[in-house]
């Protein structure tokens, strides 16, 4: 598989530990560059504090009229749904990533391909690292502001919190992976403009952020739960709030999972038939 | 008066540069507009949304709420396209280009909307405004010349509100140039609000945004005169037909903070 690669440097593929070591050495630097945008962090979760509490007011007031449930949802849960999903927006970061498409326009991205490490894993361990910094700041502070101001809900089942946890990371990855395949179409666009346009439109409307999918005619939630946007904040969110039963939350994480696994896969194969196509120019 | 007409035939050459540049490409400007028609529908599909779970919001049906959506939509769109790009001044700032903006022997704010007008905006004004037009005519107005004259100035007087607060967001990068996601919780933040009727807010809440910085003015109190309904949390009737003023005074305001901004402008130095 590797011979199809562009990759000039040593192959490590098949040397595990240097692997490891690469990918913990990037996933340190993801952490670090963006601890250092602490301006763009404290501006970024006070819009989504501000967000939540539109979102948190409008919700809870449709689950009062509604007669106290909404969607599957009871006030408390619908509360902690909407805190938890502006604390994720940053996490999984739904929008604003252009590094890829970027280099493309350049042309930085030839030297991607120099280095000993696969694109897709590399820009991974960076995304990694980015939203385990991300976790700790922009997951931290709507959280903190909806259990000052809510009655938030508390997870019954001990086995959500580490679950939570797992499916947060899927989630990144998912996201990543939908992110890199918009960065990845400047490759033949060079202006990806118009397709981040649709990605942040559509990401914003059809993940369960602006209301959860079951808000949704069935057609519709049934057709969305068929893509991988589900799997970015809906599943997470419902894993902590708890609004299936154990065996359909397993169920929603494996898909997660299926979802990170098949996206990763085809993030690879665009950027081989990427790189076939190619043209570095001199200099 | 010939300074005047000067400056006037220079604003609309960088129009008109703009607008030849963005439309040379048709197709591609096709494509812009389409994606641009968009973002309305999104919004709307998430209010159709709460309304298939629930009867009412804040005791106003679907139909009512479509109204302030309409309004608080248009209003949006159209500050949107005629001064939202004074949002790029923090990238001005960074890069030091307001620097030469400053030298030109025009005013600096309608330099930087001029020369980013971006045409592809008018897609979303559209949209906004047939929405406004289908909920006007679906919901029970009861029609009189002032109600007509309303739905007339309510989107100018809401679109001068929000521009308002495009401006004075924008003014925090002078002197904070990571600021830019700070001023858009009060112009997304706005659109949002004024969506959804404001007696659904916590009460702190709402006293800043729906009075503080005059957001009410927008889709509530316009929406509410066209209902012919009163305002359930008890505010006079004749401040439904208020927007007007309101929208002077914010303008007011922004213009005073732009001017010291522009005053206390400190290059980057790069």
């Amino acid at each position: 598989m590797c011979s199809d690669l562009a990759t000039a440097a040593p192959d490590t593929t098949r040397d595990p530990p240097r692997q490891i070591w690469a990918f913990s050495a990037l996933f340190l630097a993801g952490f670090r560059r963006y601890s250092t945008y602490r301006q763009a962090t404290v501006a970024a979760a006070f819009t989504n504090s501000v967000f939540g509490l539109l979102r948190c007011f409008v919700l809870l007031a449709a689950a009062r009229e509604a007669g106290g449930a909404v969607g599957g949802y009871d006030p408390e849960q619908i509360a902690t749904y909407v805190w938890l999903s502006q604390g994720l927006i940053g996490t999984v970061m739904l929008w604003g990533w252009t590094d890829l498409s970027d280099r493309i326009r350049t042309g930085d991205v030839v030297a991607d391909l120099l280095r000993p490490v696969h694109p897709v894993t590399g820009y991974l361990a960076v995304d990694l690292g980015r939203a385990a910094y991300a976790a700790l700041s922009r997951f931290a502070v709507p959280l903190a502001v909806g259990v000052v101001l809510f009655d938030l809900y508390a997870p019954r089942r001990p086995g959500s919190y580490p679950l939570f946890v797992v499916s947060v990371g899927l989630a990144v990855v998912v996201c990543f992976g939908c992110r890199y395949l918009v960065n990845a179409s400047a490759f033949w666009l060079l202006d990806v403009r118009g397709v981040n346009l649709v990605w942040t439109v559509s990401s914003a409307a059809l993940t369960g952020l602006a209301v959860p999918l079951s808000f949704f005619p069935e057609w519709l939630a049934a057709l969305l739960w068929a893509t991988p946007l589900p799997s970015i904040l809906q599943a997470p969110l419902d894993v902590i709030v708890e609004r299936q039963s154990v065996p359909l939350t397993l169920a929603m994480v494996a898909g997660q999972a299926a979802w990170a696994a098949a996206l990763l896969l085809l993030c690879r194969h665009v950027q081989r038939r990427a790189e076939r196509r190619m043209v570095i120019q001199g200099g | 008066m010939a300074e005047l007409t000067g400056r006037w035939h220079a604003y609309r050459h960088l129009l008109g540069a703009q607008v030849r540049s963005q439309t040379a490409y048709r197709a591609s400007f096709a494509i812009d507009l389409a994606t641009n028609a968009f973002i309305p529908v999104i919004d709307l599909l998430a209010l159709l949304a709460t309304f298939r779970v629930t009867p009412t919001l804040g005791g106003f049906t679907a139909g009512d709420v479509l109204v302030m959506y309409g309004l608080s939509a248009s209003a949006f769109a159209l500050a949107d396209l005629v001064v939202g790009n004074i949002e790029r001044i923090r990238i001005y700032v960074r890069e030091g280009l307001l620097d030469a903006i400053l030298i030109r022997p025009l005013g600096v704010l309608a330099q930087l909307v001029t020369v980013d007008f971006t045409l592809r905006r008018i897609a979303r004004l559209i949209v906004a405004l047939a929405v406004l037009v289908i909920a006007v005519t679906r919901a029970d107005i009861p029609w009189t010349p002032a109600r007509v004259a309303l739905l007339g100035w309510a989107p100018i007087a809401g679109a001068v509100l929000f521009g308002a607060i495009f401006v004075a967001g924008s003014t925090v990068a002078f002197w904070w140039i990571e600021s830019g996601e700070i001023a858009s919780s009060f112009t997304y933040g706005g659109r949002d609000f004024t969506s959804y009727p404001i007696n659904v807010y916590g009460q702190l809440f709402r006293r800043l945004f729906a009075y503080g910085l005059g957001f009410a003015f927008i889709g509530y109190y316009p929406a509410l005169a066209l209902l012919g309904r009163s305002d359930p949390l008890g505010a006079p009737d004749w401040l439904r037909w208020c927007a007007p003023a309101a929208s002077i005074v914010a303008a007011t305001a922004a213009a005073i903070v732009w001017r010291f901004g522009v005053r206390h402008y400190r290059s980057t130095g790069s």
